[in-house]
């Protein structure tokens, strides 16, 4: 009988292990096989049959697309918003968390009710975007800062944290004569590292990965185009097989096929991203069950 | 004005207690700058898009001024619900969503289940990293790499299917419909199968171990912890996402369709939202498309309800 059990259980054991790593696989190729395509020579490519190494190395098709005045500008604005934005939002987020979890401010109530109710509804698309073409922000590089600025689901996460922190702390600081702006400056704020960390890495994602903003408000405004929307139009104008329009573009893809400038932006489009992602991970797990247990 | 007069009639409690509240309002006076800002803007960015529901009952004409609008009562909404293609658009809303709700949940719940077997921490914890990672790309990057997966020259799906001789000649996956419902839904497992584990192995975290050891020595097996231990332990936090979930059943969002569909496809890929952005912003028919948004979240309500009442029901507890 312990003999069968412990077979069974070696037999589960491998059979874990063989499932986890098709999974492991099956993530990781597409990013290993775009990443070899756009090291590889561009006519090569063409031949077929690259899997996870690149066969004719080459930098070629990262030149090319760095000649693209589009992406250059998509990259440039897509960094700002990415950094100016997570710097408002993270602010926003917890100046106003820190309001809402005082005991005895007056307005905690009502201002609790008012931004929970909007976690239930929604405006919808078509009232959203009349909104923002009557506050006439179309055409302009606020339309990715604004309308985004909260996120009432990162307000609550940091309220649950803050309230975790001894009221003591605060108490003592108002008898030293410290008023409500400095405790929070300089007591919850830097307390507040860890689940403000967790609350930066999703803005931060959320604004460099964003591209329907750029597609509803921007789209006639090359000045103001993202990384992202970028990458959306070279991928849906050869999807459909029309040529990328760049005006430096025509006589590029001549010498690099589309297939492979496809493959040199996606990954310029995700590397920022797994760049930071292994040093926040710690962060992020925590923020999302904490979050989730408090809701 | 009637509490007005009320209220000046001279009352030392009342009076004292009024004063006190502006006294300590001018107190709190830093806690109300920080927040006021906020208020405003979530009035202006929330609140007043739902005002903007009224449209759907007139005929906005955006160069017309807010009195100016002609009022056609239910007139969108009788269009909307007279068109066949609203039907067909329903229906690929509704299909995708609930693969997307069955697979997304069955399937984590099993990854979960599986990863807490695990005994090597090193090997799990690599596994657990690589999984949560395509969770954070777009869905741009997503529908660029699914479409360069399944492409017929050189795509991984393909070869494969042929190098196991299942199939004579590369499938155009892309192109045919009858795949669409399917592609979008494994895209979907494939981008948040870790990361929708993420609550579950929590979940399954903070069981106590207690229960384990108890079963251990009353000879349960392996397979029979995890069915009468594990999987009730994570029961509620399952139900709770699940209910939730139902009332995301009409407003799935339309990144995945808009990205990975195709002019050949539409009569599979086109979704609510797509048909509102269609219909409301391409054609500036703002009213019709506000009216698409109306039924979309009344929908969303109700479904939220039923499956809490039918929740209510079974388990005599409530989540909202």
């Amino acid at each position: 009988m312990q003999g069968i059990q412990r077979s069974s259980d070696k037999i589960f054991d491998i059979f874990i292990y063989v499932i986890m790593a098709i999974v492991g696989i099956v993530t990781l190729y597409p990013f290993l096989n775009v990443l070899a395509i756009s090291l590889n020579d561009s006519v090569d490519t063409v031949r077929g049959g690259i899997t996870i190494f690149p066969r004719e190395f080459t930098w070629k098709n990262y030149e090319t697309i760095f000649g693209f005045e589009g992406l250059v500008t998509g990259f440039k604005n897509s960094v700002i918003r990415t950094v100016v934005g997570t710097l408002f939002g993270v602010i926003a987020a917890s100046m106003l968390a820190y309001t809402l979890s005082r005991p005895d401010f007056q307005g905690r109530r009502w201002m609790s009710f008012l931004f929970a109710m909007t976690m239930y509804f929604s405006g919808g698309l078509i009232p959203g975007f009349l909104l923002i073409k009557n506050l006439g922000l179309i055409g302009s590089f606020y339309v990715y800062i604004i309308p985004a600025l909260l996120s009432v689901w990162n307000v609550f996460v940091v309220r649950s944290y803050i309230d975790g922190l001894p009221y003591a702390l605060q108490e003592s600081a108002k008898i030293d004569g410290a008023n409500d702006w400095t405790i929070f400056w300089r007591i919850i704020l830097p307390l507040c590292q860890p689940v403000l960390a967790t609350i930066a890495l999703f803005i931060a994602v959320g604004h460099w990965n964003a591209w329907f903003d750029t597609y509803l408000y921007n789209a006639r405004v090359p000045e103001n185009t993202t990384l992202q929307y970028e990458l959306m139009k070279v991928l849906q104008s050869t999807q459909s097989g029309n040529n990328y329009r760049d005006p430096n573009a025509q006589q590029a893809i001549a010498a690099v096929s589309p297939e492979s400038i496809k493959m040199a932006i996606t990954i310029v489009v995700t590397v920022p991203i797994l760049l930071v992602y292994p040093f926040l991970q710690k962060y992020f797990v925590k923020g999302m069950t904490l979050g989730a247990v408090k809701s | 004005m009637k509490s007005l007069t009320a209220t000046d009639v001279p009352q030392k409690g009342t009076e004292k207690k009024r004063s006190s509240v502006w006294k300590r309002a001018l107190q709190q006076r830093y806690l109300y700058l920080m927040s006021l800002p906020f208020v405003i803007w979530v009035i202006v960015f929330a609140y007043v898009p739902v005002w903007g529901w009224i449209t759907a009952f007139q005929n906005y004409k955006p160069k017309n001024s807010f009195l100016d609008q002609k009022w056609v009562g239910l007139d969108n909404f009788v269009e909307l619900f007279g068109d066949e293609r609203f039907y067909l658009v329903l229906r690929n809303t509704l299909a995708m969503s609930s693969m997307g709700l069955i697979v997304g949940f069955t399937i984590p719940v099993i990854f979960a289940l599986l990863l807490n077997e695990m005994k090597g921490q090193f090997f799990k914890r690599s596994i657990q990293t690589i999984s949560y990672l395509p969770h954070f790309v777009s869905w741009v990057v997503v529908a660029g790499l699914v479409s360069k997966m399944l492409s017929t020259d050189g795509g991984a799906v393909n070869q494969l299917l042929m190098s196991l001789h299942l199939i004579e000649e590369p499938v155009q996956f892309m192109a045919k419909g009858s795949w669409f419902w399917g592609i979008v839904t494994l895209s979907d497992l494939w981008k948040e199968l870790g990361w929708n584990s993420i609550i579950f192995l929590a979940a399954m975290a903070g069981i106590d171990p207690e229960l384990y050891e108890a079963s251990t020595v009353d000879g349960a097996g392996r397979f029979r912890k995890m069915w009468h231990i594990t999987l009730p332990g994570i029961r509620t936090t399952f139900m709770v996402l699940f209910i939730l979930s139902i009332g995301h059943l009409v407003s799935i969002g339309f990144e995945k369709q808009m990205l990975l569909g195709n002019p050949l496809v539409t009569d599979y890929s086109e979704v609510l939202d797509l048909y509102a952005l269609k219909y409301g912003i391409q054609m500036s028919r703002y009213s019709y498309g506000t009216a698409i948004g109306i039924f979309n979240s009344v929908v969303s309500i109700l479904l939220v309800l039923i499956a809490n009442g039918i929740y209510k029901r079974v388990t005599k507890e409530s989540i909202i």
